[in-house]
């Protein structure tokens, strides 16, 4: 499935939800089922340093693919993780560079990926996407 | 007794929906509200007297530099400092704190100490190193126990003849402890240390009397007591301040400029630089009237029993721990609970409309002692009340159900 598709997968999934408890509940719920990075990478180097909670991500590409694997000490955090995994993970890195995350908004999780929150997301996003830039040189 | 809904209706504020609730604003110790007294006073001075002051000949000049100055005395009388020109304006705590560390530059040399407490803001340690860096003294920690309490006898047995400055916070802004600083500047005098004292999380609770503490230098932020934020003051001893370099050149500070010389003005325009936050040091002294209207008695006692109350409550809470249990404490409460991130507790009390601070409050050295990432810190004023906690007790509850 295109990044678009999932997205967009997203979006309807939240749509079903009536108010922010359920909303917070399903990503709660997504942080607790999120597959934890092995912990051989849950290294120094992996860390995205925010200042509320810390995230680890770690990249692997193979059949020209690149697969995320990523964790944070707080569950909320880990919650936005999975999703962002979701939708970038297993895709070519040409997407994964032309990708962008305004389907954050539509699912009213904005605040989570504001450049103050300080909670290493926005730091995230931008790891992914240099992730893909330095695998998309490799292949190109 | 205040009533506290009387008080209430000053703070406009109060009365604004956050995510479709009722606001519960507990983040009182990173700023404190404005009540509209001091709005009007802000709105007032953009209206009819925004002028430059200290300079023009002009009615407008002088009406501004004549409330600007009115606002020094009471400062200085609220903090009982023996002359007004020991009152500094900055824009800040850190800038007090910065002015400080900048004059001791030029009078420290390799191998004399700087003495801070473990208790300490980043902004309360990040200048000594920057100053340790530039002359080679050395920095020493006054090391503190479970409670969060400063254990004294490490910092008598820290202190020497070498020891040049002690600088403590008089109430740690991470855990409420309120330091025994008349304690230590004694010690600190007696091997002719000089001390300063960080009040921003003390001004609030309470009225230091810098002569009666014989403090050297004491520095705090309007916007902690219902004032503006970009303005503060550092006091300090007339002798010292004379003695301190100036920290920045410019406009204000001078007497007489030449190509060859420049003198500097007398105190305290020598550390005032540059056109001031005029409206903010007009604003400031409206808050002190403010705080003193509702009384330091009166917002001690009110406060006290929301710590109380608060304290009790929370900790109703199964597996819920508070960090900072020091008997002598400002109303903060600083807690976790078990096996959950601060910052999840912080986003769910946020959608409840209840304002907390979550993080390590700029004192990682502190969170590091307990070996935790941050706190879910509340911290209340004297305008809070007892439904608010128990609003914050819900919500912590209701945080707890969903994360567990």
């Amino acid at each position: 499935m295109s990044i678009e598709d999932i997205q967009n997968e997203i979006i309807d999934e939240f749509s079903m939800f009536e108010d922010w408890e359920e909303r917070y509940q399903y990503m709660i719920d997504l942080g607790k089922d999120l597959p934890l990075i092995n912990d051989q990478y849950k290294t120094d180097s992996n860390i995205i340093k925010g200042c509320q909670s810390k995230v680890w991500v770690h990249a692997e590409m193979a059949d020209d693919k690149v697969a995320f694997t990523a964790d944070s000490d707080a569950i909320i955090t880990k919650g936005i993780i999975a999703i962002l995994i979701r939708v970038f993970s297993n895709q070519h890195p040409k997407d994964i560079i032309n990708a962008d995350t305004d389907f954050i908004d539509k699912i009213g999780l904005k605040e989570h990926l504001s450049p103050t929150r300080a909670n290493g997301l926005v730091s995230m996003v931008k790891q992914l996407k240099m992730y893909a830039i330095a695998y998309q040189t490799q292949l190109s | 007794m205040i009533n506290v809904e009387t008080i209430r209706k000053d703070f406009p504020i109060l009365s604004r929906l956050v995510n479709g609730k009722p606001l519960v604003y507990f983040d009182n110790a990173a700023t404190s509200q404005t009540p509209q007294q001091v709005i009007d006073v802000i709105v007032d001075y953009y209206a009819n007297y925004n002028a430059n002051i200290h300079r023009g000949v002009h009615t407008l000049s002088q009406e501004a530099t004549d409330l600007y100055e009115a606002s020094r005395q009471k400062i200085k009388a609220h903090f009982n400092a023996k002359h007004a020109h020991e009152i500094i304006f900055t824009s800040g705590t850190t800038h007090g704190i910065n002015l400080v560390a900048n004059g001791f530059s030029s009078l420290l040399k390799k191998g004399d100490q700087i003495m801070v407490s473990a208790l300490e803001h980043h902004s309360n340690i990040v200048p000594w190193q920057m100053l340790c860096e530039r002359t080679g003294a050395i920095l020493k920690v006054i090391p503190m126990n479970d409670a969060g309490e400063l254990i004294l006898s490490e910092f008598d047995a820290l202190l020497s003849k070498n020891t040049k400055l002690v600088f403590v916070n008089h109430v740690s802004n991470a855990l409420g402890t309120i330091n025994p600083i008349e304690y230590i500047i004694e010690k600190a005098h007696d091997v002719k240390a000089a001390v300063l004292i960080d009040g921003a999380q003390s001004t609030p609770h309470l009225v230091p009397d810098v002569q009666a503490l014989d403090v050297d230098f004491y520095v705090t932020s309007a916007h902690k007591i219902c004032g503006p934020t970009g303005v503060g003051m550092l006091y300090g001893k007339e002798e010292w301040l004379k003695k301190l370099p100036p920290y920045q050149g410019g406009g204000e500070m001078i007497a007489e400029v030449t190509f060859e010389k420049t003198t500097y003005a007398d105190l305290p325009h020598k550390f005032e630089a540059g056109t001031p936050n005029i409206c903010g040091g007009i604003a400031f002294g409206a808050a002190i009237d403010y705080m003193n209207s509702v009384g330091f008695d009166n917002i001690a006692a009110n406060e006290n029993e929301l710590l109380e109350y608060g304290t009790k409550k929370l900790l109703e809470i199964e597996g819920l721990k508070i960090y900072g249990t020091a008997k002598d404490k400002t109303s903060v409460i600083s807690f976790n609970l078990e096996g959950i991130h601060p910052y999840d507790v912080g986003t769910i009390l946020d959608k409840l409309g209840i304002a907390v601070r979550t993080g390590h409050h700029c004192a990682q050295p502190i969170m590091d002692f307990y070996k935790i990432p941050g706190t879910i810190r509340a911290s209340f004023a004297f305008y809070n009340t007892k439904a608010e906690i128990d609003a914050l007790v819900e919500g912590v509850k209701k945080a707890k159900m969903m994360l567990s």
